[in-house]
């Protein structure tokens, strides 16, 4: 008997012990949600790495943005939001806001101000496309292309995609209408400021399909970020598109006859959102984070491990060499003069209201 | 002739046996249950519920009467021409400055813009701009008394004193035991400014809702703007405050010949789509708390003025896609058949040894990941792939007519194929094992040949397998998404990959749910019709 109390009482201690463990375990620990891969390895030397030093926070990286929207919104329905930072694109953080799942965060106020004195918002200037997303990076869909198999002429226009004849062989493309959809009014004789004028009437969505319709036999459609670099390496497709951070880590790292083609190439953002929900404990201290990790400095140190331009304009100028190869990162940024000579700027609010429409449409047209 | 079977037989104790018993099995019946509660309870919390959940959103839609209940109230009553009188847009402007404040406008948005595209960015840009109406009665007001400017000037006026003195104490009680007291609006008063009463009472919750004090808020532009449209019409009531009720008396003298704004001119002024007939049927349409909306779209339909009708053509894809999952599914269940059985024949009838090696191989790539495996057949099947540079070096197909076998429905059926193909294998295993091998010996000696013998003994004995191999294939291809997703290109994608996109990106939960009943439904149809044909009894897992 004396033995059972014993034991009784040692578990009793052992699981309050430990729950209270948990407990401060929690308080000096966030989750920070990413995409994994090269790109999470560049936030964590940047950003995770010095935040851990200076505050003694235990950053755990979980890899599901992929799902961030969906499951954000199940976890905000179950009452019990488990992320402290999501890293996200801007079209899902938009629709995040809309859905009242993310905060909304006062830029001047909870953001750093520039290291040249700007406030944030100034900072930031058009890149803030919500009130509740706060840019990291800017990335630009792009295509790359084989060297060795696109004969002595080498393309530098968006059109080459389309032109079968000049190089023949099959592209890749992202099997969604998103990007797709622009190019092919662009290459089909629209202005450049006039595609989503043009993309709002059935013709133009019609117009837009015929042109995809003359390429539809030589696609392969991707839906994971590393299908074209594959691709491309294999030799299975001529040119494809994808991030330019991809095509960097094919073309400097691995080394491969790849070439970026840096026309007409679509800007986009990544940053991050803080979930709706969490604990005022919580809430502050991922707002600290984010304050810390989107500073002048800290946005330009990731340009030091991976080919995407930090969203400030004051981190341009700091932006230094790889930190492996050593070679100068600006000429490879999305932003650098050079590679934006002619880039195409996508429309969120448009594609917020047409995405549903048009995915539809395009699923139809694929499967016929 | 015996006497003892008159009246019940009785027990040792003198109850009748058959009551005895009862008790006696229902403690029994007791017991067993509670063994098998937790399981039980742990099936329906962990598996029951969270399904009916999911199917159950495939027919909800409270959010637009939720969101916008003043305007789903008069809806029903506009007869869908042009665009609604002045009443409808006043009941708007309402419900919208409430679901602005509580953040609600968009996302009501996103679920609009599924039946009609562009209703997302209209209410996100109304949102920004219907905070307006009311500003011009409020400034007339707070011109005239500056009672309009205290905050608490339309709690204490709107409701009772009993509710100003216990909503001012819940503000200052502790937090764990805030449950704030529930608004009491002036009969009188209430009787007189219907309008008023329910919007305040609409801000009250909100403010509540965020933990603040209704009374130490600003008041809603909005508020003054109801005030001042029902104030011409109505009798002051005399049992509020006085000074309000002064300041009333004042307010109607000073608001004489205002003119207040017009709610249809403001919303026009944001956006002209307001004026388009097609928002407000959407809205009028989508107004029931629930619909059927969800299943007609994942049988290709909508909702139209007149009842269900077809979608445009190039919107048509689920009816394509169902079938199509059902032609490849049962292709793949073929494909395993023909594969698995000799490998399973050959499990049961090998020496131990071998068989042992065999039952390996069966099971490796079992134990290896999914991703793994399909990414090695985009490796073996693609057009510069293993196979094909194989196939071109024997010198079967040219250099430049390279075999297509991976993005389109063969790359899908080959990985899948081979993914399921344990799930055949192992069941009929199972059941050859238990078949005896002096049966076909029998079946030889008394003078079958050796197909007569298969045929005829063995292969009716072994259609248990077949059976349960073929319902484990069927069901999980049926519902694969990730494999068709990887090597399917576009015409090897299954239903199940759409109702991925909408689970995960698009956020159409609704429509996921009713695509995902539909295939659920179907599923049960043919096990229903497979029971009737082959009988469920005839269906072994193992031995």
């Amino acid at each position: 008997m004396k033995t059972t109390m014993k034991l009784m009482a040692t578990t009793c201690l052992t699981l309050t012990a430990t729950l209270a463990v948990a407990e401060s375990h929690m308080a000096d620990e966030m989750t920070i949600v990413s995409w994994g891969g090269a790109y999470s390895a560049s936030q964590n030397n940047a950003y995770h790495m010095p935040y851990s030093e200076m505050t003694g926070v235990n950053i755990i990286n979980d890899e599901s943005s992929a799902e961030a929207v969906a499951k954000l919104r199940a976890m905000n329905e179950a009452g019990n939001v488990t992320w402290d930072v999501v890293d996200v694109v801007a079209s899902d953080a938009i629709r995040l806001c809309d859905e009242g799942l993310a905060l909304e965060i006062d830029f001047d106020e909870q953001l750093a101000p520039g290291d040249d004195g700007s406030t944030a918002s100034d900072d930031f200037g058009d890149l803030l496309v919500s009130d509740c997303f706060i840019p990291q990076i800017v990335y630009s869909t792009t295509f790359g292309y084989r060297t060795d198999l696109v004969g002595d002429t080498a393309p530098t226009d968006i059109c080459a995609v389309f032109d079968t004849e000049t190089y023949p062989g099959m592209r890749s493309l992202e099997k969604r209408p998103i990007n797709n959809m622009e190019w092919a009014l662009l290459c089909d004789g629209v202005a450049k400021d006039d595609v989503y004028d043009v993309l709002e009437t059935e013709e133009g969505q019609a117009q837009a399909f015929a042109k995809l319709d003359t390429i539809k036999d030589s696609v392969i459609w991707w839906s994971a970020g590393a299908d074209t670099p594959q691709l491309l390496a294999d030799g299975e497709v001529v040119m494809g598109s994808t991030y330019n951070g991809r095509l960097f880590a094919l073309i400097e790292e691995q080394d491969q006859p790849v070439a970026m083609l840096w026309d007409a190439q679509v800007f986009d953002l990544g940053g991050w959102i803080i979930p709706t929900g969490l604990s005022p404990e919580r809430e502050a201290r991922a707002l600290d984070y984010v304050r810390f990790a989107t500073d002048t400095q800290r946005l330009a140190d990731q340009a030091k491990y991976i080919s995407y331009g930090p969203a400030r304009a004051s981190s341009a100028p700091l932006v230094g060499n790889h930190a492996e190869l050593g070679i100068d990162m600006a000429p490879h940024m999305p932003t650098d003069p050079a590679n934006a000579e002619n880039t195409f700027l996508y429309n969120y609010e448009w594609w917020a209201d047409y995405r549903d429409d048009l995915d539809a449409k395009f699923q139809v047209w694929l499967s016929q | 002739m015996s006497d003892t079977t008159t009246g019940p037989v009785l027990a040792a104790d003198g109850r009748p046996l058959k009551a005895s018993l009862n008790r006696a099995l229902r403690r029994q019946k007791l017991r067993a249950m509670m063994l098998i509660a937790p399981l039980l309870i742990f099936i329906l919390v962990s598996f029951v519920m969270p399904i009916a959940d999911m199917l159950f959103r495939s027919v909800e839609n409270q959010i637009v009467s939720d969101t916008l209940p003043r305007t789903t109230a008069l809806l029903p009553d506009w007869d869908g021409e042009g665009a609604p009188d002045d009443m409808i847009y006043e009941a708007l402007a309402r419900d919208l400055a409430v679901a602005v404040e509580a953040k609600a406008h968009t996302r009501l948005g996103s679920r609009l813009n599924y039946e009609r595209t562009g209703i997302s960015s209209l209410l996100r840009k109304t949102g920004r701009g219907v905070d307006e109406i009311g500003e011009t009665p409020q400034d007339v007001l707070e011109g005239v008394n500056d009672i309009w400017k205290d905050r608490d000037a339309f709690g204490r006026l709107i409701g009772t004193s009993e509710w100003v003195d216990a909503i001012n104490a819940w503000d200052g009680e502790d937090s764990s035991t805030r449950i704030a007291p529930e608004f009491n609006a002036n009969s009188s008063f209430a009787e007189q400014f219907p309008g008023t009463t329910s919007l305040y009472a609409s801000y009250v919750l909100q403010s509540v809702s965020e933990e603040d004090n209704p009374l130490g808020e600003k008041p809603w532009p909005i508020l003054f703007h109801v005030l001042a449209q029902e104030l011409p019409s109505a009798t002051p009531p005399s049992d509020v405050p006085e000074e309000l009720a002064l300041a009333l008396r004042e307010a109607a003298t000073a608001l004489d010949g205002v003119v207040l704004d017009d709610p249809r001119a403001v919303f026009l002024d944001i956006d002209d789509d307001w004026g388009d007939q097609g928002v407000w049927t959407t809205i009028q349409t989508y107004g029931p708390a629930y619909t059927n909306g969800y299943f007609l779209n994942s049988i290709d339909m909508q909702k139209g003025l007149d009842g269900p009708e077809w979608r445009p053509e190039n919107e048509q894809i689920y009816i394509v896609l169902f079938i199509r999952t059902m032609i490849m599914s049962l292709t793949i269940m073929g494909m395993c058949v023909l594969l698995g059985y000799p490998i399973a024949w050959l499990l049961a009838n090998l020496p131990d040894r071998k068989a042992n090696m065999l039952m390996i191989l069966v099971l490796l790539p079992f134990w290896t990941s999914l991703l793994v495996r399909t990414s090695a057949w985009k490796v073996l099947l693609q057009q510069q792939g293993v196979i094909n540079d194989v196939l071109v070096w024997i010198g079967i197909v040219a250099d430049d007519g390279r075999l297509q076998l991976i993005n389109n429905q063969t790359g899908t059926i080959i990985a899948m194929t081979h993914i399921l193909l344990p799930f055949m294998i192992l069941p009929l295993y199972s059941v050859m094992k238990t078949i005896p091998p002096s049966y076909l010996r029998a079946a030889k000696s008394l003078g079958a040949t050796n197909w007569t013998a298969f045929w005829r003994v063995y292969f009716p004995q072994s259609v248990p397998g077949i059976g349960a191999g073929c319902i484990l294939v069927f069901i999980l291809s049926i519902g694969y998404y990730i494999t068709p997703e990887l090597v399917g290109g576009t015409k090897g994608v299954f239903i199940s990959n759409r109702i991925a996109y909408h689970i995960s990106s698009s956020l159409n939960w609704g429509l996921a749910a009713a695509l995902g009943t539909i295939l659920l439904a179907v599923v049960m149809l043919l096990y229903w019709m497979y029971d009737k044909i082959v009988g469920i009894d005839n269906v072994k897992l193992g031995g």
